[in-house]
């Protein structure tokens, strides 16, 4: 249903820098209000949870209604100490996730 | 959206009850005092304050598939000094919760991008609640153009 997500995190960073990440997942994003060819409506089925984690510790999380467009795009702050790894998780309505990693570099 | 003079009255009259029952189905539009309604809850009881919230929508949307939307508030992000979430509401759409972000120590700043959908002309809000409890928002309307819900 939905394609492989892109993000973009920076490579490196500064010790205590906010840092800006940018995530797009490819996701239809049925929002539960179209109807059909036959006048029967479609039931919802979106993203309606996106987290970010780094080093499993949270930073960001976004829940989601009908009313966030197709291949939800997210834009969003996070502040880095030290190197590590962010994780961003996407879910849907029938309960299918979507994660990609990402890694920084501090110092 | 076929609809005749009839069922557009006799819309406008239903609509408030059917958002209030949660039953908004297709053609119901949720309406700004089911947005304040919101608003006082999230506040409790009262509404939120005008200010430290910025809220960024183009004035005219040509596509209201996609609207670019944009908020933040001035926050140190640390100690008493943080916003847990900031939850974006359109009033004129079917459903009018549009997203909640939610923030922590390690998100450094409160701000967020996004792409939201509006089915037709409308204010969107942005409400802020702070760790202590108090409640800040922004208000801004929106032209649609072309409205964003397929109907």
């Amino acid at each position: 249903m939905a394609s492989k997500p892109r993000v973009k995190v920076p490579k490196k960073a500064a010790p205590g820098e906010v840092i800006t990440i940018k995530t797009l997942i490819n996701h239809k994003m049925e929002s539960g209000q179209r109807k059909d060819g036959d006048g029967n409506l479609i039931p919802r089925m979106i993203i309606n949870k996106f987290t970010a984690e780094f080093n499993g510790q949270p930073v960001f999380s976004a829940d989601m209604h009908g009313a966030i467009s197709a291949n939800p795009y997210m834009e969003f702050t996070a502040k880095v100490e030290q190197s590590g790894t962010f994780k961003f998780t996407w879910v849907d309505d029938e309960g299918s996730v979507y994660t990609t990693e990402s890694e920084i570099t501090v110092g | 959206m076929n609809m005749n003079r009839r069922d557009a009255l006799a819309l406008g009259a239903g609509a408030a009850a059917f958002a209030l029952t949660g039953l908004a189905g297709g053609q119901a539009f949720a309406s700004a005092e089911d947005v304040d309604k919101k608003l006082m809850e999230i506040a409790g009881g009262s509404m939120p304050e005008m200010g430290k919230v910025m809220l960024a929508t183009p004035e005219i949307a040509e596509n209201g598939n996609t609207v670019p939307v944009s908020v933040s508030v001035e926050s140190a992000m640390a100690g008493g000094d943080m916003v847990e979430s900031i939850t974006l509401y359109a009033d004129g759409n079917p459903n009018p919760e549009v997203v909640t972000f939610h923030f922590t120590a390690l998100s450094g700043a409160a701000q967020a991008n996004t792409r939201m959908r509006l089915a037709k002309t409308q204010n969107v809000v942005a409400v802020a609640k702070m760790a202590d409890g108090s409640t800040y928002m922004d208000k801004k309307q929106v032209k649609v153009t072309i409205g964003g819900c397929g109907g």
